[in-house]
């Protein structure tokens, strides 16, 4: 009888023991999503709801205030409207922007490059950015006819350090080179960009007249130069996994996704949390600022975790 | 035999020992997980599904002790059900308390037979069969009666906000105020109007009574004298900033930046003195007109889904320090 109990007892303690054991190799998380960043899962999903909410008030009040975004937008004389525009509308939401242009026109602002070559003006762009950076820690790098929702990418990287290599946007294949498409915005954090500006002066790895035989475009050629420094490119997502970054405009993107999801078009179409757009008109742009920033139902109210302010001096937005 | 048995007893005593172990861990984890939802379910509610209203009720401007109930009738025809109105039922008829599609031929879809044959001739025979189908049918249904075509984005919450200060029962409709032909002016057809429930009852009255009669194909403006003849009064429906919320055309004839210039073909039949660039239209828009299946989703789209996260939008009505006396222009 009691070697029969003793039996008992040792297959008790034996069960529960392996049971613990298979628990904790099973790494078992309470319901949480947050994984370390690996970068090379080549994603970076903006923050849930959930991951806002595990960290304290004064915390998520300090990371909205750190979070700041520089923006280089690069323009040229012959589309004159589009860089009006650009001023105009979404660059007032940036903390600071500067336009980098080909050749100089009286009639607007910009840093004049004095440079033709597509590459070597990206190039000179993004070393003025990274030489005149002062506290901005966060790099965006928009075509004129880029438009860009600069709180949805404060949103984006709002966790994320700037002092880790981080190198986003549109992430496309080619090959075995992962890059960033450059029509729906390139996103850099301070680390890339440092990291960027000291591979520029190796002519070997990153060439400022490219030597091959025929012509990399400027963005494959950066995450050329990136992939040297151990920088690759990752997809900018939402929680959900929707792309943030957009090629096509708003309406382009609608009328695929008429033909994709006709029973679900708004839906199936783009993130709620988009961060770029591109291919859309000046004029579509001044709408987009109505439509983005002012246009709503009365009654819906969110009670984001962040706050961002409406820039001083625009009657726009 | 009595190894055998032995055996037995381990083995249970395994199972037991794993299961039970595993069971206490399991609600270790739950424990857990119901603190987050605590959490989570306030802001769930809020940040998940758009489509919620928090303590908006009509909390809003003045007179709250009626409510809004809005029945929305869309002026259609066989032609359009696949191209234009199955997008609005798609996306903004549902909003209504009530919506009826207006056609010439009674389906599934479903749509109202008004015994009226289509034809941009028959526009105010069609408005007057509807409006009387309506008072006949649904007249307890709703508060409000808003007509719209099959062209209309209509924002339904802000027909709401804009309507909470008005009492239903006094005669009085709204919609963007054209000038001429009819001295008190009335509403563009495109841009969508709105009648009191008093307003719909003398309407059909005037039809009755022989006040009111077919004297003109214009819908909108045939209405608009009817409107006058049976003493309903146009009322304003523009935001405390003055900024228009219904509009006869869409967003970029009026949003897009122009010069200091005369008023464009398209603003000549305005009742207040326009205003072009930002200041045209309200944050909490009412309408635009000519939009077609694109752009009602795009629309659609800005308004109900795509925001700037945490962005604190300028114009805050409920927000007394931001109350601005409205700027009442002629």
């Amino acid at each position: 009888m009691l070697s029969e109990g003793g039996s008992f007892m040792k297959g008790v303690v034996l069960g529960g023991l392996f049971c613990l054991v298979l628990s904790l190799l099973g790494s078992f998380s309470p319901g949480t999503e947050s994984r370390t960043e690996d970068h090379h899962h080549h994603h970076v999903k903006a923050p849930s709801d959930d991951e806002l909410q595990r960290l304290s008030d004064t915390r998520v009040q300090e990371l909205s205030n750190q979070v700041r975004v520089s923006c280089i937008i690069m323009v040229q004389p012959k589309i004159l409207v589009y860089w009006a525009t650009a001023v105009d509308t979404w660059s007032k939401h940036c903390d600071k922007a500067v336009f980098y242009t080909s050749e100089s026109s009286k009639a607007l602002d910009a840093v004049d490059l004095n440079e033709k070559d597509d590459w070597a003006r990206l190039r000179k762009a993004l070393k003025h950015a990274y030489e005149n950076a002062g506290d901005l820690r966060w790099f965006f790098v928009a075509q004129p006819t880029t438009f860009a929702i600069i709180e949805n990418l404060k949103y984006l990287v709002l966790t994320k350090d700037p002092s880790e290599p981080f190198y986003l946007g549109n992430a496309m294949k080619s090959g075995e080179l992962e890059y960033v498409l450059y029509d729906s915005g390139i996103v850099l954090s301070y680390e890339a960009l440092k990291r960027l500006v000291h591979v520029f002066q190796d002519e070997d790895k990153c060439p400022e007249r490219g030597r091959a035989l025929w012509k990399l475009s400027e963005d494959k050629q950066l995450a050329v130069c990136l992939k040297y420094t151990g920088v690759y490119a990752e997809n900018g997502e939402d929680a959900h996994g929707k792309g943030l970054f957009n090629s096509k405009s708003v309406d382009s993107l609608i009328t695929d996704s008429m033909r994709d999801n006709p029973t679900n078009v708004v839906e199936g179409c783009c993130s709620n949390m988009a961060v770029t757009f591109n291919g859309m008109s000046p004029n579509q742009m001044q709408v987009m600022m109505y439509g983005v920033y002012r246009l709503r139902p009365y009654g819906h109210d969110f009670h984001d975790s962040l706050m961002f302010h409406p820039p001083e001096g625009s009657d726009n937005d | 035999m009595r190894h055998t048995t032995s055996n037995l007893i381990f083995t249970t005593g395994l199972m037991m020992g794993f299961f039970s172990l595993r069971f206490m861990l399991d609600l270790n984890f739950s424990a857990e997980q119901l603190l987050y939802v605590g959490r989570d379910g306030r802001y769930q509610v809020q940040q998940d599904s758009q489509h919620v209203h928090t303590g908006e009720n009509k909390s809003s401007a003045a007179n709250s002790s009626h409510t809004t109930r809005i029945l929305c009738w869309i002026m259609t025809g066989p032609k359009n059900l696949e191209s234009r109105t199955n997008h609005i039922r798609e996306t903004w008829a549902k909003r209504c308390d009530k919506v009826l599609y207006m056609s010439s031929v009674k389906t599934d879809f479903p749509t109202v037979d008004l015994n009226v044959s289509e034809g941009r001739d028959n526009l105010y025979w069609k408005t007057i069969r509807a409006f009387q189908y309506i008072h006949q049918h649904h007249l307890d249904e709703a508060d409000w009666f808003l007509k719209a075509d099959d062209d209309t984005f209509v924002v339904v919450e802000n027909l709401r906000y804009t309507l909470s200060k008005y009492d239903p029962e006094k005669p009085l409709y709204l919609g963007r105020r054209f000038t001429p032909f009819i001295s008190q002016g009335y509403m563009s057809g495109g841009a969508g109007y709105v009648l009191s429930k008093e307003a719909l009852r003398r309407f059909v009255k005037g039809f009755n009574t022989g006040e009111c009669t077919h004297f003109s194909t214009i819908e909108d403006m045939a209405l608009g004298k009817c409107m006058e003849t049976m003493k309903v009064e146009p009322a304003d429906s523009r935001d405390v900033k003055g900024r228009q919320t219904f509009h006869a055309y869409p967003p970029d004839y009026y949003l897009i930046r122009q010069p200091p210039r005369p008023r464009p073909w398209y603003l000549l039949y305005d009742h207040y003195t326009p205003i072009e660039g930002p200041d045209c239209c309200s944050d909490f828009v009412v309408s635009f007109h000519y939009i077609y299946a694109v752009q009602l989703y795009v629309l659609e789209y800005l308004t109900y889904h795509l925001r700037p996260y945490g962005y604190k939008y300028r114009f805050n009505p409920e927000d007394k320090t931001d109350f601005n006396a409205t700027t009442k222009s002629m």
